[in-house]
């Protein structure tokens, strides 16, 4: 059966005989980067094709269907249209940080794809703090965002940047909450333990209620947190024109749309593997049967499949919801999202402790 | 840096929307004096796209200016057109035959209709819902074909003439109005289902941009604007014009004055207008569609005044007559104009999210403000 872990074996063995210790790991280290920059590349176009054509089928329209079969490769078009256009620098924004921001949200990006398990065995970085890391590092975008906003010296990109950092920040809490209450469930910041804890069963029915309240304010608060709508308000369009990324054009701003994207794929993947076993397959207790035949799908295949199941979420909400006004935005935070979760929290306390769960 | 940002003395932002930005439809020009997120002051600049539409009537006969009335209120095309053809009938004195008259009533409310629906579409994208938009265009898309038919055009119909209509309606016509507002009728259901029951519509959209009657008066708002705030004042009812006088229809008022209760008037005013169609398809009397005239009018001298309810309000047409075949003066008195005057009285003290909301729920056509 096809498996990434038994192609990283061969690779491995390959290696190690034929090359010196030092040398076939730092190879292996070069292979492993070259692959996660095309994966991030690659994740990039096929999320903005797949929004394209989820938005499309939305809206009654077909989508791009003229550059290759089915229009797969209008994205790849775009990325080079991208590339070859000219990044212009509005007179009297501030140089050094105009040109840094794109680049910080999008390292952060890339540095959050680390403790992700994408199939059994697969991950890059099993950290023991795990899930302290995500909730750390996601935090860091807020500063590319508010430089970018800063140093357009534009209105609008000030406001933007403004609406975003009070709305990243607030929802950031939403977040780490909702995380807590499956670290409380499973008793390990480490990834690969959360999804070991999922063996017999995903959180999201193990967990009883209190597990789907917080994966409902996971999907909320990161929905808010990757600025997508109905909580765009950082790009508000029809208010703001682009919001924060209204001076950047060419390679700069085509980073902070693909951000954009392997954030979304990255929360969702967070999601997938807190609330929904990651890579596990779905399994019901005492159905020997049926688990079987769940354990025959591969593992990346699960994982692919919840994430992009949540990714097709998400984009459905931005297809139909409107877009909230940034005070109902903090208060549905600060006012219900916030001490719901901490109440949330409390129970899966009491169920942590009392040994309700499955 | 902020010595390079605009600032008023008190330490403000002052901000230009527009004239190209999303939020205009057009080229509207907002200067906007902001206290962090919340608006102190809104100054609308006009005259982006003004082509002395009322000067260039006084060089054309009476039946030439009716075709630059097209280009105004672009969305109310037919309705613009109806008012000018009865100034003219007013003042020549010339009887539209009853098929004439039915048929501009039939082509005023299904424009009232199209209208409306780009109104919805455009006005959900201005919240941030972008799919409504495309659903609005698919039912629009039906009566601009409708349209095309018989008018021969989609936008700029230029199909009333003094004396009543251009040509006589397509044999398809009355086939092709009855399947719009059958399948329409389920449509504007979805539409409820999509846009007016959502939570987050409803708290963008109601408290926000409130006017009271008595502001609404003051300012000369007229149409769904004004009728939201409570003020009754709808032509069709007060001064009906053509056939309106024989239909039975109601006038939609809401007393709420807020953005909310523009929107559920304008919702409620389509199923007002597939009413009266639906009384006028199978009962188009057969006739002449236009009524004998001189091939070169003449008004008599004088002032002569009458005025149409298009989509957006009261649309006036004030014809000053030295008696000759071109008019000496002419005036349109558009409703958008008066109903733009009022955004800064609704949006001071909002979000720039409240000011665009109820910018999207006046409804403004940037070239029928202008001329």
């Amino acid at each position: 059966m096809f498996s990434i872990e038994k192609i990283s074996g061969v690779v491995h063995t390959w290696l190690a005989s034929h090359l010196p210790a030092r040398i076939a790991l730092l190879s292996e280290f070069v292979i492993v980067g070259i692959l996660m920059i095309s994966l991030f590349a690659f994740l990039g176009l096929v999320l903005v094709f797949m929004e394209r054509k989820v938005s499309a089928y939305m809206q009654i329209r077909l989508g791009p269907n003229r550059v290759g079969p089915k229009g797969i490769f209008q994205t790849l078009a775009d990325t080079l249209k991208l590339i070859l256009k000219e990044g212009l620098r509005p007179t009297g924004a501030d140089k050094f940080l105009f040109n840094l921001a794109p680049y910080i949200v999008m390292m952060v990006a890339m540095l959050l794809m680390a403790p992700i398990p994408f199939a059994r065995n697969v991950q890059i970085w099993d950290v023991n703090i795990g899930v302290l890391y995500i909730s750390a590092i996601s935090s860091i975008s807020v500063i590319g965002i508010l430089m970018a906003g800063w140093s357009s010296n534009n209105k609008y990109s000030l406001l933007g940047a403004m609406r975003s950092g009070a709305q990243i920040v607030s929802y950031e809490l939403s977040a780490g909450l909702a995380i807590l209450s499956i670290v409380i469930l499973t008793g390990s910041l480490r990834v690969s333990d959360i999804v070991a804890s999922q063996a017999t069963g995903w959180w999201i029915f193990k967990g009883h209620i209190p597990a789907l309240i917080s994966f409902v304010i996971f999907i909320i608060a990161v929905t808010a947190e990757t600025n997508r709508a109905p909580f765009d308000l950082a790009e508000a369009e029809s208010e703001l024109t682009a919001g924060f990324h209204t001076e950047y054009s060419g390679m700069q701003f085509a980073l902070f749309f693909l951000a954009e994207y392997v954030n979304i794929f990255i929360v969702t993947a967070i999601g997938a593997t807190l609330f929904l076993g990651g890579w596990m397959p779905f399994h019901i207790g005492g159905w020997e049967a049926f688990n079987h035949i769940m354990d025959f799908i591969p593992s990346s295949i699960w994982f692919f499949g919840k994430t992009f199941f949540l990714i097709f979420i998400i984009m459905w909400f931005r297809w139909t919801f409107p877009r909230l006004r940034i005070d109902q935005l903090l208060n549905l935070e600060w006012r219900y999202l916030l001490p719901i979760g901490l109440f949330n929290l409390l129970l899966m306390t009491v169920i942590g402790i009392l040994g309700w769960h499955f | 840096m902020l010595e390079e940002i605009g600032t008023t003395e008190q330490g403000d932002l002052i901000i230009n929307v527009g004239p190209q930005h999303p939020a205009t439809h057009g080229v509207l020009h907002l200067v906007i004096t902001l206290n962090g997120e919340t608006i102190k002051k809104v100054d609308p600049h006009l005259g982006y796209i003004h082509r002395s539409i009322e000067k260039m009537c006084e060089s054309l006969t009476y039946r030439q200016f009716i075709y630059v009335t097209s280009r105004m209120d672009y969305l109310s095309s037919h309705i613009n057109n109806h008012g000018c053809a009865l100034v003219v009938e007013k003042g020549v004195q010339i009887e539209v035959p009853a098929r004439a008259q039915v048929i501009r009533v039939l082509m005023d409310e299904l424009t009232r209709v199209a209208s409306h629906l780009l109104w919805w579409g455009a006005m959900a994208m201005d919240v941030g819902a972008i799919t409504p938009f495309f659903h609005a265009f698919r039912e629009r898309e039906m009566i601009n074909d409708i349209m095309e038919e018989t008018c021969g055009a989609r936008l700029t119909m230029n199909y009333m003439v003094p004396g009543g209509v251009m040509a006589d309606i397509h044999p398809d016509f009355q086939r092709k109005v009855k399947e719009f507002v059958t399948e329409f009728k389920s449509k504007i259901d979805e539409y409820d289902e999509l846009v007016t029951g959502n939570i987050i519509f409803q708290s963008r959209m109601k408290g926000v941009g409130f006017i009271s009657k008595e502001d609404a008066i003051s300012y000369g708002c007229s149409g769904p604007v004004a009728r939201a705030s409570g003020v009754s004042c709808d032509i069709r009812k007060w001064y009906p014009y053509d056939c309106y006088s024989q239909l039975k229809f109601e006038e939609v008022i809401r007393t709420e004055g807020d953005s909310y209760a523009r929107y559920l008037v304008r919702m409620e005013e389509m199923r007002q207008s597939l009413n009266i169609i639906d009384q006028l398809i199978d009962a188009i009397p057969e006739g002449e569609f236009q009524a004998k005239t001189k091939a070169v009018l003449k008004l008599p001298k004088g002032e002569f005044y009458t005025m149409v309810e298009t989509a957006r309000g009261e649309f006036g047409v004030y014809v000053v007559s030295e008696g000759g075949t071109t008019p000496y003066r002419i005036k349109f008195r558009s409703p958008g104009f008066s109903n733009l005057s009022a955004l800064d009285h609704m949006s001071v003290g909002g979000k720039i999210g409240d000011l665009v909301a109820t910018m999207g729920t006046l409804d403004l056509v940037i070239p029928d403000i202008d001329r």
